[in-house]
């Protein structure tokens, strides 16, 4: 079994209103030395083991997982010990 | 004519888009489950809105990945009028039939009130009952209804004269105010405002009812000259 | 809480486990001589859920009892899901109101969601169609950050679930009072309609019939929802936060589909929303209801956690499950339906005739206790009562005088209080559209929406003035039933009904049960005299945070019935050159008035008194003249007075108006006398208008100038533009939002 760590962010250029709001609250809370805030997503695929997982990852990503318009995706494969 | 409006889990907007059509054009209308669809026989397919799929992931990620998009895709390469509102809007982008994507409203805030749009293209088959460049009233009711395509997308929107309807307020950050626009072809629309919802005075708006009315003239006049 | 697994009866007695659950010795007892044993585990579990404030109402039963609950249009009272009042052509409006003021205060977000959740079950439960939500929130002052998060959080979360479901969301109230600082409130109204023909029951009727089980899968969320429900807030509460669930609005819409699909089918006995309580109550209502008992197999129960008890699947309150009885062997007919939208229905248990609630997990019984036990046999409370002092100071002080030097400025400080401010910022987030039905959208005196093929609408809204309630609860009780009355009067309908909202702090402090008491001997005098029955209703008690109590808040959430979408009439001016008239008389009335709060900083004194014969009458008027078709606009003057709701009147469309008063300036712009109205007649209307609704005082023209000018005893008091107003009305709420604490 494979464990396979998907994250998923905003491409550069796309502007994240969310990373913004949050970027606000933090200088409010007088984290001031923070500079730009990009909010993504992250998911935890559990895997059975095939040969071509990377490839299987990347479509699935290309397919559903990630919006290619608007969103980059990058991925860790870990093994899972039962 | 025979229109299709077709009910994903989550659709919320289906019944409204169904009562437009009945009640305020005066047509056929089916809700088709899709599950258990053939669109094979209806002249036009509506895509109405809601949370398919609770937003899941994203809007209309999940249903556009069902075997129903593929028939969706057949109608829209078959000419047929196909139109996305709203979570169907999002359904079409995320299913490639229309480019761009969506985003979170610029304020992070879902917004539910009347827009004033213009009209910017009458010489489409949804909107050839408005006047160019005039200015409706239409409900929004969206979270994440912020359209976004680069650059080089939007030109060639421009240049294709595929941009439909524009806010005259943007509310939402949509890249070059973009409301609604059509495919390449203009047989396929998808818009965030509601006209479903102004199709009768007594709810204070009708602005929509030209909307359908256009898909109808559309038809007859099509039917007209097959026959 | 200890470890939930193999706790004895005897530990369970010996360390008074029962108490940390929210019973009480004497309780502890009645179970096991209900029992003729000790009870176990599971047991004290089931008895703990199903005998707290918030499923038993041991507290406030004998206050429920005096309201009036039937009337000839009622065809259900209080008892079940919803109450049900009949709209005539073999329809029904169902509705009530819940409230999720604990969870909301922990947890915003989820507690606002869950909360209207909740409620649509109960409507859908009942197999009606949700058609409206109406929401009534309470928060201290929007200065202190905590308040803005629990203020935003709270509208997003019912923003985000009922806007998925696809209710619309149609109207409510909000304010905001240091009363409320610690203890927010959240309660949630939905309306449904229904064909006479559809209505169910909850039921467990027919031995030998089966249980199933249908949505969510059952987690540990939510175990002790109930009981933390019943307890007043503190850091205690702050750490049992895993109580609080998580909803899921796209699992509701499936369910409220699939179940409008199921009721047709005629294999389908009972059913009701797993609230409260989850499982227990549910299961235990169903049979106690039908005299019968059950018995379940927990094993079959869906789980989504691994290794849970019986005690923990029996008190989770896991959201979007509901419990049907099927007629046996017809299980897959019903299977079936459910698969279509992806959900499981599992026959977890079977009707029996004994009267037990029997249930079994992994071969052995685990709870096995009488039925009515749990349903019936909740002790009663006759909590003591006793005059506060603070009353019988406030009804010996003098009459509250307010001194003006400013008019126009304290015009503006008053369009600014949040309570009276715009507060689009709150609905604009909700979906108040959706399936094509609302006239009169949020932001008027009542929310409208039409009968789909009918001539039909419904006007509905939710009330409750808890400053007067505070001062005088039995006054404050009448004028709550009264204001809610007149908002649907004001729209063109006729009283239906009511649902109540009852938000109070410790029933076991006499002096907050003196104010329960008295106002609910208010509210059934003025639903009494009204005529508009109470057929639903929810009780919040403990609303107390570190020793401090809310205001009495018993909320009001009414609908009533309009026989003609033409008499659909809004509060706002419709047209210039329309006459502006004026129902009542101004007294100086400023107890508890939000002059009162602004001038003093606190609210004391006598409320304004009202006289519900006169209100009965000028709502009777005014109702005829509305479906004579003489009247433009109609607003009841409440907080502010009549210088604010008539600056309320122009801002839709940016009027102007030109209005000369007689008498004392003061109590003629801001005074809150009870009963009166704001109407505008069309010129060619006046003469009609007059003869119908004699009481009438013409007091000026609506104009198209944009400006608002009041002038009084012949002087000009306050002449400015209606624009300047507007802005500070609608910009107070976002301001105070987006400042920084």
């Amino acid at each position: 079994m494979r464990k396979v760590k998907v994250y998923i962010t905003l491409k550069e250029g796309v502007l994240d209103p969310q990373g913004k709001a949050v970027k606000n609250s933090l200088n409010t809370l007088d984290y001031g030395n923070v500079n730009e805030v990009r909010v993504g997503k992250y998911m935890e695929v559990m895997m059975e083991e095939s040969e071509n997982l990377e490839a299987q990852v990347e479509e699935m990503c290309d397919k559903l997982l990630a919006n290619p318009v608007i969103e980059d995706y990058s991925y860790e494969i870990e093994e899972v010990i039962a | 004519m025979k229109f299709a409006v077709v009910v994903f889990p989550g659709s919320n907007c289906d019944r409204d888009m169904y009562h437009a059509v009945k009640e305020g054009l005066n047509e056929e209308a089916e809700l088709v489950w899709y599950l258990d669809a053939d669109l094979s026989s209806y002249d036009a397919i509506l895509l109405p809105g809601g949370f398919s799929y609770g937003d899941y992931l994203r809007s209309g990620s999940i249903a556009s990945t069902s075997h129903i998009i593929q028939q969706i895709k057949k109608a829209a390469a078959d000419k047929k009028p196909v139109l996305g509102v709203c979570n169907g809007f999002q359904i079409l982008l995320e299913s490639g039939l229309l480019p761009g994507a969506m985003l979170a409203n610029r304020d992070l805030k879902f917004m539910c009130h009347q827009e004033e749009l213009r009209v910017e293209n009458n010489k489409t088959m949804f909107t050839s009952e408005y006047q160019k460049d005039g200015l409706i009233h239409l409900p929004i009711a969206h979270g994440e209804g912020n359209y976004y395509c680069d650059d080089a997308a939007y030109q060639q929107l421009k240049d294709n004269k595929q941009i439909v309807f524009t806010y005259a307020n943007n509310p939402n950050g949509s890249t070059g105010d973009i409301a609604g626009i059509v495919n390449e072809t203009g047989n396929v629309l998808g818009m965030m405002p509601h006209p479903e919802r102004a199709v009768e005075s007594l709810l204070g708006n009708a602005d929509g009812l030209r909307l359908f009315q256009s898909i109808l003239t559309y038809w007859r006049n099509n039917h007209a000259i097959h026959a | 809480m200890p470890s939930m697994l193999e706790i004895s009866p005897d530990q369970i007695e010996r360390n008074r486990l029962y108490a940390e659950m929210g019973l009480s010795d004497q309780e502890y007892k009645q179970v096991v001589e209900l029992l003729g044993r000790r009870p176990n585990h599971t047991e004290i579990g089931l008895f703990s859920v199903m005998w707290s404030e918030h499923c038993s109402y041991k507290n406030s039963k004998p206050l429920l009892k005096k309201f009036p609950t039937e009337g000839p249009q009622v065809l259900q009272g209080p008892g079940e899901g919803a109450g049900i009042i009949d709209i005539g052509d073999d329809q029904a409006v169902v509705f009530k109101i819940e409230s999720h003021n604990h969870p909301s205060a922990v947890e915003p977000y989820q507690g606002a969601a869950t909360g209207v959740g909740g409620i649509i079950r109960d409507v859908f439960s009942m197999g009606a169609r949700p058609i409206a939500l109406l929401n009534s929130l309470r928060f201290g002052s929007l200065k202190h950050p905590r308040i803005k998060y629990l203020f935003e959080e709270v509208v997003r979360g019912i923003a985000g679930y009922g806007n998925c479901v696809g209710v619309p969301t149609v109207g409510g109230e909000v304010q905001f009072d240091d009363a409320y600082e610690g203890n927010p409130l959240v309660n949630a109204m939905c309306v449904g309609l229904i064909d006479h023909k559809d209505i169910q029951k909850g039921i467990a009727a027919g031995v030998g019939n089966t249980v199933m089980y249908v949505g969510a899968k059952t987690g540990r969320d939510g175990i002790h929802g109930a009981t933390f429900a019943s307890e007043e807030l503190s850091e205690e509460a702050e750490s049992k936060r895993p109580s609080v669930q998580v909803g899921d609005p796209f699992m509701e819409k499936l369910l409220i589909e699939a179940c409008l699909e199921v009721i047709n089918h005629d294999a389908l006995i009972g059913i009701q929303d797993m609230g409260a309580a989850g499982l227990t109550s549910s299961a235990s209502e169903m049979a106690s209801k039908a005299g019968t008992g059950m018995e379940m197999n927990l094993d079959h129960i869906p789980q989504r956690e691994l290794n849970m008890s019986p005690y923990e699947m029996m008190l989770s309150e896991s959201q979007e499950r509901m419990l049907l009885v099927i007629e046996k062997g017809r299980e897959q007919e019903i299977r079936k339906i459910f698969e279509k939208y992806d959900l499981e229905a599992v026959a977890v248990g079977e009707v029996i005739e004994e009267r037990r609630f029997r249930l079994s997990h992994k071969g052995k019984v685990v709870a096995d206790v009488p039925v009515d036990a749990l349903a019936e046999d909740a002790p009663v409370y006759h909590q003591p009562s006793r005059v506060p002092e603070y009353f019988k100071e406030f009804q010996e002080m003098e009459d509250y005088q307010p001194i003006i030097k400013d008019y126009e400025k304290t015009l503006i400080d008053l369009l600014k209080q949040p309570t009276i401010a715009s507060k689009e910022w709150v609905y604009d987030q909700y979906d108040s559209m959706v399936q094509t039905n609302t006239v009169v959208t949020p932001g008027s005196d009542a929310a409208v929406l039409r009968v789909r093929g009918t001539k039909k609408a419904l006007a509905m809204t939710t009330d409750c003035n808890s400053r007067y309630i505070y001062l005088d609860p039995e006054m404050g009780g009448k004028i709550a039933v009264a204001e809610a009355a007149r908002n649907i009067v004001c729209a063109g309908a006729r009283p239906l009904g009511l649902t109540d909202g009852l938000n109070f702090g410790s029933p076991e402090n006499p002096e907050i049960f003196w104010q329960m008491e008295k106002s609910v001997d208010g509210m059934s005098e003025a639903c009494e005299q009204l005529e508009a029955p109470v057929i639903s209703g929810n009780v919040s008690l403990y609303n107390e945070s570190y020793g401090k109590a809310i205001y009495p808040t018993p909320i009001v959430g009414m609908v009533g019935l309009i026989e003609d979408t033409d008499h659909i009439t809004r509060s706002d001016f419709q047209r210039s050159g329309d006459l502006i008239y004026v129902i009542g008389k101004a007294q100086a009335d400023f107890g508890g008035s939000e002059l009162q709060g602004i001038l003093e900083g606190r609210h004391f004194g006598k409320p304004p008194h009202i006289d519900l014969g006169v209100e009965k009458e000028r709502q009777n008027h005014l109702l005829a003249a509305i479906q004579a078709g003489v009247v433009q606009s109609a607003h009841d003057i409440s907080e502010g007075g009549l210088a604010v709701a008539l600056a309320e009147n122009l801002f839709a469309q940016q009027f102007g108006c030109k209005v000369e008063l007689e008498g004392d300036t003061v109590a003629e712009l801001f005074s809150e006398t009870q009963s009166r109205f704001i109407i505008s007649v069309s010129p060619e209307k006046q003469k009609e208008w007059e003869q119908l609704m004699t009481e009438a005082v013409l007091i000026g023209h609506v104009t198209d100038d944009g400006e608002y000018r009041l002038n009084v005893n012949g002087e000009p008091i306050i002449h400015t533009a209606t624009n300047k107003l507007k802005d500070a009305w609608k910009g107070a709420i976002p301001c105070l939002v987006k400042s920084k604490a």
